[in-house]
């Protein structure tokens, strides 16, 4: 057993680094014992009681460093040298990041000009955490669902009487303040404010808005149930209301599938008692209702209630939007007689895969109206319910994102692989002539959708081929320029794939309706 | 309808600030957007924990924290005189000995206590070796007690003899005083459990000529402030546990003057000021009085489930809470994640001892671990990790002291008022710096580590609280 010791003279570290390299040194093999100490008499008297000290070592003041180890003589120079390149190297941090707040509250704490809170944690956690925001003075958003009915209606009610926004539960979209949350859409900042009760429905009127060059204030989500019976629009009527007294919004579009006439009269009585122009869009409403003012518009399509409100920020007459539509209808017609002569006459059938609820309705709405029975897993009356699923039948749409299909798995707008096999699935089915798809680009969305697509839509088509048919398949993009997908690129690559891109998704279903009646 | 007081219509247009709970991609989408977002690293509370926001008895626990943390950082501790414990320590008794942590007997004492007793009970004259000591203490001749039933807190076996000098913190604000032995320095010292002539010489030297000259000093300055030195030090680097040096230096420079002024000899004045000079920790013995003086004006508020002392006996983890002072809620002390001297191991070790937590509970210390980068080798190495330990404890404290602060932090108030229902909704203990003692009575300290308090006794004060 050898000892030897080393002195660095005026080197200052504070103890506790030594004691950590000390700690090092000994854990070498042939090592028994090793020391760092700053030279002070305590320290020495410490050596002192494991070995002689050197003259050296002695002769330490408390601003030198003494490295002693003590251990197989081969060895200790070897250590040594493990210590001094110790000295030098910088510590790394044990947990590696940032410490993340455990809880909302402390996260307040250390952000606290916080105003709103984005919740998606199950739901069973959900109302207390929504709670735990608005008793903050906190904002919220939350995409949660599976939240009892009368736990939305006290937080909503909470939020109404203390001026806050409570967006949700099952809010996946809203853009406030210019910032996209959850799965919503780059837009631009401009004079329509939206409040809607349904996610898709939201970003493709934001989307559609954009293209027509506008922008919007506030797109505000408030989750499917709040135009019900039970939460009788607490939240949109609350959030119309702000957006009344909004000085930047100029016009407000209100979006939700048709409420009872009850919850549907607090609304329009609402957008009445502000001279704001409004465009209102209540999905599956059988006949437009007249107008209860000049103020305000009601829209058929989702495309209509952008365009419309376009045309109310620009100053031009609403009904100019109809000669537009008109115009719309005459092209989309001749496109459809085109692609109508490549069926062969045993294909008949359209089939929807979206992945977007309202849009999946608004499909199988324009669809209806001249094919009558749509069949689907969210059918627009009970008796057109799939019986399975998984098994299209006649004319047909498939809302992927409901529960049947997500339960276990990601949802059809980040993860394209059920999307994917229900294609083929299709293609393979000699009576089916279009595919409709929606494709929506944004925040929340998958990063490329036409990489995974755009491959699946040819093997589709060539499916088909083999089988000696062409198999049209019409899609609509949801999306900007300014999303991290970029519209058009998607839209060149889903071109090339062999898909037909429609303007909207209005406008593809009703390419889709005019291809299987037009005059053969 | 809309009025600008509504926070609606001002909230538009605003900058938007986000709290995150729960998926994490929504947090980085919006952190693609540049929007201020803190992702909160969420789980599910546990599922036998309720939130407790009011007493069976009706007090609003929140109110009554808010009272208590209230009082706590409103204190003005300041050193207002030396005294000698049986002179100045109520309760104290020429056969008492005053101990660290909650109660315990001779029988369950361990080594370094008893190593301490041992030690004093010679240094007092009462034996004339550590043997004789341990016969009389068999006897029953001793009595025995926690510093926290005295107003006093003591580092590690945290033991206090009848004929100590002791400061006398004082909290200008509610009046009530806190008492401490005066720091021995580090090495072979009684408070960890060494005894031996260098240890009586060492005491009698502080009694017979530190404590005169500190004595004369503070009645000639008058108070001096010590919420000010520790804000101070906090600044230059101290967290005033486990690091003092700022904090001594500055009670060398408050106390210089007078020193001078009242100390005739200028050898013993030299000795006075090399001692304090050669011992980084000697602010260590004010700061931890001047946490018990903050922190007792909070004890007997109804309801307050905020923590008031946390403190170790080397066998024992207690700690009471500020609605129920008198009762200990108890867990077996821990074992240390150390650093070791030279010729020493894990194998040499002690449990967790001292009262020396009283920082931590009081707002300070480990919690302001963030101040003190230059420690941070404690708890794991960089700057960040200090860091990382202070914003932990922000999880389980009440407040943010109102004049501790943290410059690293951008100047945030340090975590202060452990509360046991945050302890118990989080799963997260506090977690503390010390230092070790060797197990054996008579060796003195070993090394220095880092560890968590122990669940239990948090555990069961949670529980009490239910029954209040």
């Amino acid at each position: 057993m050898s000892i030897k010791y080393l002195v660095k003279t005026s080197q200052y570290f504070d103890s506790v680094s030594l004691m950590n390299i000390a700690r090092d040194v000994r854990t070498l093999d042939s090592i028994d014992d090793a020391a760092l100490v700053m030279g002070t008499d305590a320290n020495k008297s410490l050596l002192q009681q494991v070995s002689a000290l050197t003259a050296e070592a002695e002769a330490a003041s408390p601003t030198d460093l003494i490295l002693m180890v003590k251990g197989e003589a081969d060895a200790l120079d070897d250590a040594l040298a493990l210590a001094e390149k110790l000295l030098t190297q910088r510590p790394t941090s044990t947990h590696g990041e940032t410490h993340r707040p455990r809880t909302l509250r402390s996260a307040v704490r250390a952000q606290p000009d916080t105003n709103l809170a984005v919740i998606s944690v199950a739901g069973a956690y959900a109302v207390a955490e929504a709670w735990n925001a608005l008793q903050r003075g906190l904002h919220v958003l939350l995409f949660s669902d599976n939240v009892p009915i009368e736990d939305e209606i006290a937080l909503k009610q909470y939020a109404v009487e203390h001026g806050l926004l409570m967006m949700g539960p099952g809010a996946g979209t809203a853009i406030i303040n210019g910032a996209a949350l959850g799965f919503a859409n780059v837009v631009p900042a401009g004079p329509v404010g939206i409040v809607s009760a349904a996610g898709t429905g939201l970003q493709e009127v934001s989307t559609i808005l954009t293209r027509e060059g506008v922008g919007i204030t506030q797109g505000i989500g408030v989750g499917g149930r709040d135009l019900s019976d039970e939460v009788g629009g607490l939240m949109m009527i609350h959030a119309i209301r702000a957006l009344q007294t909004d000085p930047a919004t100029e016009v407000i579009a209100a979006i939700s599938k048709v409420p009872s006439a009850a919850v549907s009269e607090k609304v329009i009585d609402q957008l009445v008692e502000d001279e704001k122009p409004a465009v209102v869009i209540f999905m599956g409403a059988g006949e437009l209702p007249d107008s209860p003012a000049s103020t305000v518009h009601f829209a058929n399509t989702l495309e209509e209630a952008a365009l419309t409100a376009a045309a109310l920020v620009k100053g031009i007459d609403a009904a100019a939007v109809q000669d537009r539509l008109a115009a719309q209808r005459e092209s989309l017609r001749a496109q459809a007689g085109e692609l109508a002569g490549r069926l062969r006459p045993s294909q008949k059938y359209l089939r929807g895969l979206f992945s977007g609820g309202t849009l999946c309705e608004e499909a199988m709405r324009i669809w209806s109206a001249r094919l009558g029975d749509i069949w689907s897993n969210g059918p627009l009356k009970p008796e057109l319910r799939l019986p399975d699923s998984n098994k299209s039948y006649r004319h047909c749409a498939l809302d992927l994102g409901e529960e049947e299909f997500t339960v276990g798995r990601p949802h059809p707008m980040i993860d394209n692989d059920l999307r994917i096999r229900r294609l083929l699935q299709e293609a393979a089915d000699p009576e089916v002539a279009v595919i409709q798809l929606d494709v929506v680009l944004g925040y929340g969305a998958y990063p490329d959708p036409a990489s995974e697509l755009g491959p699946a839509i040819r093997e589709a088509r060539e499916i088909a081929a083999r089988d000696g048919r062409d198999l049209l398949v019409i899609g609509a993009l949801t999306g900007t320029e300014g999303d991290p997908q970029n519209l058009s690129r998607q839209a060149r690559a889903f071109e090339s794939a062999g898909i037909v891109v429609a303007s909207s998704n209005a406008a593809a279903s009703a390419l889709a309706v005019m291809i299987l009646t037009a005059d053969a | 309808m809309g009025s600008s007081a509504d926070p609606l219509s001002s909230f538009f247009g605003k900058p938007l600030a986000v709290v995150n709970v729960g998926l994490a991609a929504f947090a980085e989408s919006m952190e693609e957007q540049n929007i201020a977002v803190v992702d909160v690293d969420w789980q599910p509370p546990p599922a036998d924990v309720p939130r407790l926001v009011r007493t069976k008895s009706g007090v609003m626990i929140d109110e009554a924290n808010a009272e208590a943390v209230r009082r706590i950082m409103s204190g003005r501790p300041a050193i207002v005189g030396l005294g000698v414990a049986r002179d100045v320590i109520p309760g104290m008794t020429d056969n008492m000995i005053l101990h660290a942590g909650p109660p315990i007997t001779w029988e369950r004492m361990c080594g370094p206590t008893r190593g301490a007793v041992m030690g004093a009970l010679v240094y007092e004259g009462l034996a004339e070796t550590p043997e004789d000591s341990a016969a009389m203490v068999e006897r029953g001749e001793i009595v025995f007690d926690p510093c926290h039933h005295h107003h006093a807190v003591g580092p590690m076996a945290g033991v206090v003899s009848p004929s100590m000098p002791v400061w006398i913190v004082e909290n200008l604000e509610y009046g009530n005083r806190a008492y401490c032995t005066l720091n021995e320095g580090l090495g072979k010292v009684l408070r960890y459990g060494a005894y031996g002539e260098e240890v009586y010489k060492r005491l009698h030297w502080m009694a017979d000529d530190l404590y005169p000259t500190l004595a004369d000093a503070v009645e000639l300055s008058g108070p001096i402030d010590l919420r000010g030195m520790i804000a101070q030090a906090l600044h230059m680097g101290d967290e005033c546990h486990n690091r003092n040096r700022a904090g001594t230096s500055l009670l060398l420079r408050a106390l210089g003057p007078s020193l001078a002024r009242t100390c005739a000899d200028q050898e013993r004045l030299a000795q006075v000021i090399e001692f304090i000079d050669k011992n980084d920790h000697f602010f260590l013995n004010l700061s931890m009085p001047a946490g018990k003086a903050m922190l007792e004006p909070a004890e007997r508020i109804e309801g307050s489930t905020i923590i008031t002392v946390m403190a170790r006996n080397g066998t024992d983890f207690g700690i009471r809470l500020a609605g129920d002072p008198d009762r200990w809620f108890i867990a077996p002390a821990g074992v240390v994640e150390g650093l070791y001297l030279p010729g020493f191991t894990a194998e040499d070790a002690n449990p967790d001892i001292g009262d020396s937590t009283i920082t931590e509970t009081a707002g300070f210390g480990g919690f302001a671990m963030a101040a003190a980068p230059a420690i941070a080798s404690f708890i794991g190495g960089t700057a960040q990790d200090a860091i990382n330990t202070t914003r932990e404890m922000y999880e389980i404290c009440f407040a943010e002291h109102e004049h501790f602060s943290i410059p690293a932090l951008e100047f945030r108030g340090t975590p202060v008022g452990m509360d046991v229902r945050l302890i118990r909704e989080t799963g997260i203990l506090p977690k503390l710096n010390t230092g070790i003692a060797h197990k054996t009575p008579g060796i003195g300290m070993v090394g220095a580590g880092v560890l968590r308090a122990p669940e239990q006794c948090f555990i069961d004060a949670f529980e009490a609280v239910k029954s209040w």
